[in-house]
């Protein structure tokens, strides 16, 4: 009885220690960012790091200004975001307050294939296949430019947008619907003016997961958006953005300690902040959908 | 009453047409999803042979192939795979049935779901501080694999903790009135109940682990290896080797992603077909995770 016991508290001991790992690379992700990120602003004022307009680390005279980097993320994140929300939110409205239940069960995992494609995939589909042909329309467009990138992305983050936005609709007791219904509104009313406010912090919080995959990307533009840090928010230029730029020196031979290596922590800490906040408020307001009901 | 039943009327027609926009909404994915399978196996189609695939990459495009990154990509999903299961799985057991609710479980809770929402390259970044130069594993297949291995395990944990979920307490209370502990009640019951679930999570999260570019650039993976790493079996006692955990590698995105980034219309015709390569890989994973959830689902009835 006494070694079975005993056994019992080894095994949980084992468990626990696997649930608690997850911390320490929480963890450890803030101290390598940090420590190297403090290491970078000790040759670097912080001010220009966050105020200067021209990002040029790699060339001489380096120039330490992560606004153009900024600019760039938000740019493509924008443009993804503009394709991404409107479709995310019919196809959500479509598959849980119309389609019939055998045609969902079908359609969704299929859509969620669009997030498993690899992304290396889809930035040779926005450099090779829809840059050229928006060419034709938009003539000024160049052949690395935030457009085609941005676009692609959106399509990308459909699944995560639909489907936590879906979720959100469903978790509306059906009673709901039922009163609604009973009033005379029809489906397209229902959706729009009962189902839809009624799951607003959940799909808020499908939108944030949307636009942190957005920030985060990092083939597409590092393919199609053309390595430049360019200031500005026309669609139409090349720009890079913070993920590119640490894909850009991780490519090259960069000794470690050098200031350019430091470049990339402070970079991927600016990052990690931007996603960081959005991921935080995008947690509590789903937490919050699941209190409501 | 003319005006109500225009009003009706109108309203049903306003319905009818979301039916069509919601239908279309959903099927601009799957259409683009198509769109991009056949763009890709237009172009990549006649560099698709045998040849291909026993090459190595080289600076002649009609010479080059994929060997040593489809070896590599093996290598590091296989690292991956011993590092990120049994550590997810037990995490995930430990906070479905183990975890009483308090403050630590809460954090490792809030902790896993942000966790989930990293970009993938600051996990690379995270592994080049840690992995290459503090325990200074180099920029090997080791490091490449538990690079992954740290990016998938929320995805293990949370598909173990949802599979886990399922099980209804009925099952947990008779087998402690059978007198079972924890433990034994875990192993014979909560495990292969849940292990259709826990099964799916993970080959989904191997998928996304074959087509992750960003992380193992970072971790300095090399776009041109014309070797393969050292064989696990050597001739010599003890007849298993290890050394090719601390080889240098490439892997079928990085491949893909040095030929997409050339000028040459030749280079491009070989990421094509390396792309054909990869996404055959991805979809026969996802899909033997759907296969697997579907079987699952019909074996077991509450």
């Amino acid at each position: 009885m006494k070694i079975k016991k005993f056994k019992e508290r080894i095994i949980e001991s084992l468990l626990f220690i696997c649930a608690v790992s997850s911390i320490f690379i929480t963890l450890s992700i803030v101290v390598v960012l940090s420590y190297e990120t403090f290491g970078f602003f000790k040759e670097i004022s912080i001010v220009e790091f966050l105020t200067g307009t021209v990002w040029t680390p790699l060339f001489e005279p380096p120039k330490f200004g992560i606004l153009p980097l900024v600019t760039g993320t938000l740019l493509t994140t924008f443009i993804a975001l503009l394709v991404a929300l409107p479709l995310g939110l019919m196809s959500a409205v479509y598959l849980s307050e119309y389609a019939p239940h055998r045609l969902r069960e079908t359609v969704k995992p299929i859509l969620e294939l669009l997030a498993a494609v690899p992304t290396v995939v889809y930035g040779y589909f926005a450099l090779l296949f829809l840059t050229p042909i928006l060419q034709k329309f938009l003539t000024e467009l160049s052949g690395f430019n935030a457009l085609s990138p941005g676009i692609i992305i959106g399509i990308m983050i459909i699944p995560y947008v639909s489907s936590v936005s879906e979720d959100a609709m469903r978790a509306v007791p059906m009673h709901i619907r039922e009163g609604s219904y009973a009033m005379g509104a029809t489906k397209f009313q229902t959706a729009f003016k009962v189902i839809i406010p009624s799951a607003f912090s959940g799909i808020a919080a499908a939108f944030l997961i949307g636009i942190s995959r957005a920030v985060g990307e990092t083939m597409v533009v590092a393919i199609a958006a053309g390595m430049m840090p360019n200031f500005t928010i026309n669609p139409y230029e090349p720009v890079q953005t913070l993920t590119a730029y640490i894909v850009q020196v991780s490519l090259g031979d960069v000794p470690h300690g050098s200031i350019e290596y430091k470049t990339i922590f402070a970079a991927g800490m600016v990052l990690f902040m931007m996603t960081l906040i959005f991921n935080i408020i995008g947690f509590w307001l789903r937490k919050k959908i699941r209190e409501a009901y | 009453m003319n005006e109500l039943k225009k009003r009706i009327k109108y309203n049903k027609f306003l319905s009818s047409i979301f039916l069509i926009i919601g239908l279309l909404s959903t099927l601009v994915g799957l259409f683009l999803l198509t769109v991009l399978f056949v763009d890709l196996f237009i172009d990549g189609y006649p560099r698709l042979t045998y040849k291909f695939l026993t090459s190595f990459p080289s600076r002649i495009p009609e010479k080059a192939g994929i060997l040593s990154a489809w070896v590599g990509s093996f290598l590091i999903l296989f690292v991956t795979a011993l590092a990120a299961i049994p550590i997810g799985v037990a995490a995930g057991i430990y906070l479905e049935e183990y975890g009483r609710k308090n403050w630590i479980t809460n954090i490792i809770e809030i902790n896993i779901a942000n966790l989930a929402g990293v970009p993938s390259i600051v996990y690379g970044l995270l592994a080049l501080g840690l992995f290459v130069y503090f325990f200074k594993f180099g920029e090997s297949i080791l490091t490449g694999g538990l690079t992954l291995a740290l990016l998938i395990l929320p995805m293990v944990i949370m598909a173990t903790r949802e599979s886990i979920r399922a099980i209804p307490n009925s099952i947990r209370e008779a087998s402690y009135a059978l007198g079972a502990t924890k433990w034994q009640t875990v192993q014979w019951h909560i495990f292969p109940y849940s292990l259709g679930g826990i099964l799916t999570g993970i080959i989904i999260g191997l998928s996304r682990a074959i087509g992750e570019t960003a992380p193992i650039i970072t971790v300095g993976a090399l776009t041109f290896i014309a070797f393969l790493p050292s064989p696990p079996i050597t001739s010599d006692f003890p007849f298993l080797s290890f050394k090719w955990l601390f080889d240098p590698f490439t892997a079928m995105p990085i491949q893909m992603f040095n030929w997409v980034s050339r000028p040459q219309k030749e280079f491009q015709v070989n990421a094509a077909a390396a792309g054909i390569i990869l996404m055959i890989m991805t979809l026969i994973m996802n899909g033997l995770a759907i296969y697997i959830r579907y079987r699952f689902r019909k074996k077991i009835k509450w």
